[in-house]
This record gives structure tokens, sequence and C-alpha cells, in this order.
């Protein structure tokens, strides 16, 4: 019953959070409404036994992904109000389609039933005593999924040099000479070369 | 009892709240790319509701990969946002029609 009553209440504050994160003039306060929206989702995985991710969410999306969308919302000098231009033109728009969407789902889901009637604390299969979530998920990840595994790592290393290549501006300081590939490239026969009428000379 | 209906409905409310939010703030590439989180969030609780549901870990696995990607795919959309403000002074997607796609 009380975990009933905790699920209803993140669940409610993270619907409110989300709604938040769509609705809010700022887009500082969208991410930071995004951040409470990934917590109370954290705090509902924590309450259906998923603690690994719960944690690892809270880790990877509060510490390093939502600290990197602050630092560029601040580091932008966007200009809102034309951003904002039209928001109301759109928000019927997306108001319907998200009353149709919230239908369909919602009413799919009661009409086949799924899974009414079976906690998903305990699970169809019953666990193991002792066993963790932890535990499980490593074992899993390495060993049937170790290769996958170390793919995502060179997918992250790939990611941050896409990151550093993309943003890194080079400037050369003062007397350093430096190759421009673009202009030795673009030049031309007239720029390079040129052609001197002498006249012959007598060897003396 | 939290069964599996109360979290695929919870993970449709919050999914259909993430397309709303791409129709309703089709201007902003930063509220974009927060929608995109929000909807990957959503993805992700259909993935843990079902692998409690059926006791099975490889559903939990898949989450921990589709983060890893959200991860990558958020700083690398950052740094595209950053050039493109660097070259554009504006992150107006009504105004990038360079390709004419």
């Amino acid at each position: 019953m009380l975990v009933q009553l905790l699920f209803y209440a993140f669940a409610a504050v993270m619907l409110a959070a989300a709604t938040a994160v769509i609705l809010v003039r700022n887009p500082v306060y969208s991410a930071l409404s995004l951040v409470v929206t990934f917590f109370s989702a954290a705090s509902i995985w924590l309450l259906i036994q998923a603690e690994f991710l719960a944690i690892v969410l809270v880790l990877v999306y509060v510490g390093a992904v939502m600290v990197l969308f602050l630092f560029v919302v601040m580091m932008l000098d966007v200009d809102l109000e034309e951003l904002r231009s039209g928001f109301a033109g759109h928000a019927w728009l997306g108001g319907l389609v998200a009353l149709l969407l919230a239908a369909e789902i919602v009413g799919v889901i009661w009409v086949k039933g799924l899974g009414s009637g079976i906690d998903l604390r305990s699970g169809l299969a019953a666990a193991a005593p002792g066993a963790s979530n932890t535990r499980e998920l490593g074992v899993s990840l390495f060993t049937h999924y170790l290769y996958p595994f170390e793919l995502a790592a060179m997918l992250l290393l790939v990611a941050i040099v896409v990151a550093i290549v993309l943003t890194m501006r080079v400037r050369h300081r003062e007397g350093v000479k430096v190759q421009d590939v673009a202009a030795q490239v673009a030049v031309r026969r007239e720029e390079r070369v040129r052609v001197l009428q002498m006249p012959p000379e007598k060897r003396s | 009892m939290i069964t599996l209906q109360h979290v695929l409905v919870l993970s449709g409310l919050l999914f259909t709240l993430s397309v709303a939010g791409i129709f309703i703030n089709r201007k902003n590439v930063i509220l974009l790319l927060m929608c995109i989180e929000l909807l990957l969030l959503s993805a992700n609780f259909n993935f843990v509701a079902f692998s409690r549901y059926h006791g099975n870990i490889d559903g939990q696995v898949f989450v921990f990969f589709v983060l890893t990607v959200a991860a990558a795919e958020a700083a690398i959309g950052l740094a595209i946002l950053v050039v493109l403000f660097r070259r554009r002074r504006s992150i107006n997607v009504a105004e990038i029609s360079t390709l004419k796609g």
C-alpha cells in the first residue's frame, strides 16, 4: 500500500515536471525540470527494484548530461522571444496530438489488460534469496553482452573525439607560422609565377 | 502493488508529453533535444518494467546501452548546436534550410 502511494506520488511529480519541461519559457528552467523528471524516474525504478539503473540514471543524466545541457543553455545568448513566436499556434496542435496519443496508448494497455495481478516487485519468476540486481546485471553484461559492452565504450570514445573536434577552435599565437591547406589548394599560377623578360648577356 | 499496467500507462503518458513538446517547441533546438531525452526515458521505462515482469535481466542490459547511446547523442547534438550558434548566431530550426530538405 505504501509502495503504491509512493509510486503515485513519484508518477505525479514526474508528469508535472515533464509538463514543465515542455511549457516553461526559460530553457534553464526546462533543464532543471528535466532534472526533477529524471530524479522521479529513478525513484520509480528503485520502487520496482531496478536499483543499479536508478543510480546510473541519476549519475549519468543528472550528473553529466544535464550539466552539459545547462552549460550550453547558459553559454548561448539565445533570443527567446523569436523562438517563442508561434508558440500558441503550435500549442493546440501539440495538445490535440498528445490527447490522441494518450487515448490510444492507454486504451490499448487497458484493453489488453497486460500483466494485471502480478506485482512487478516480485515478477513472474521468483528471485533467489540474496539475489542482487547489480550482480545479476554485471554477470549478464560481462559474459553474454561483453562484445556490445566494448562497442558501447568505443561509441563513447568516438563521441568524445567528435564533440571535441567539432567545438575546438584553434587560436594561433603571434609569430607562429601555420599551414593553411585551403589557401594552398586555392592558389593560382598568377599568384606564384612571375615571368621576367631579360636580355641575354655576353660572357665577359 | 505496482503492476505492469501502472508502469506502461506512466511511460505512455511520458511519451505523449515528449511528443507534444516536440510539436510545441519546434523552433528551439535545445528543447527538441530535451524532448528526445524524455522520449528515450519513456522507452527505458518499458524495458525496465518488462524486464522485472519476466524476471529476465536482459531488458535492463538494453537500458544500459540506451543510456550510453543517449549520452553520446546529447554530447554530439550539443556540440553541433554550439557550432551552429557560432556560425548563424541563432538556433532557430526554421532558419536552418541550407540543404533545402
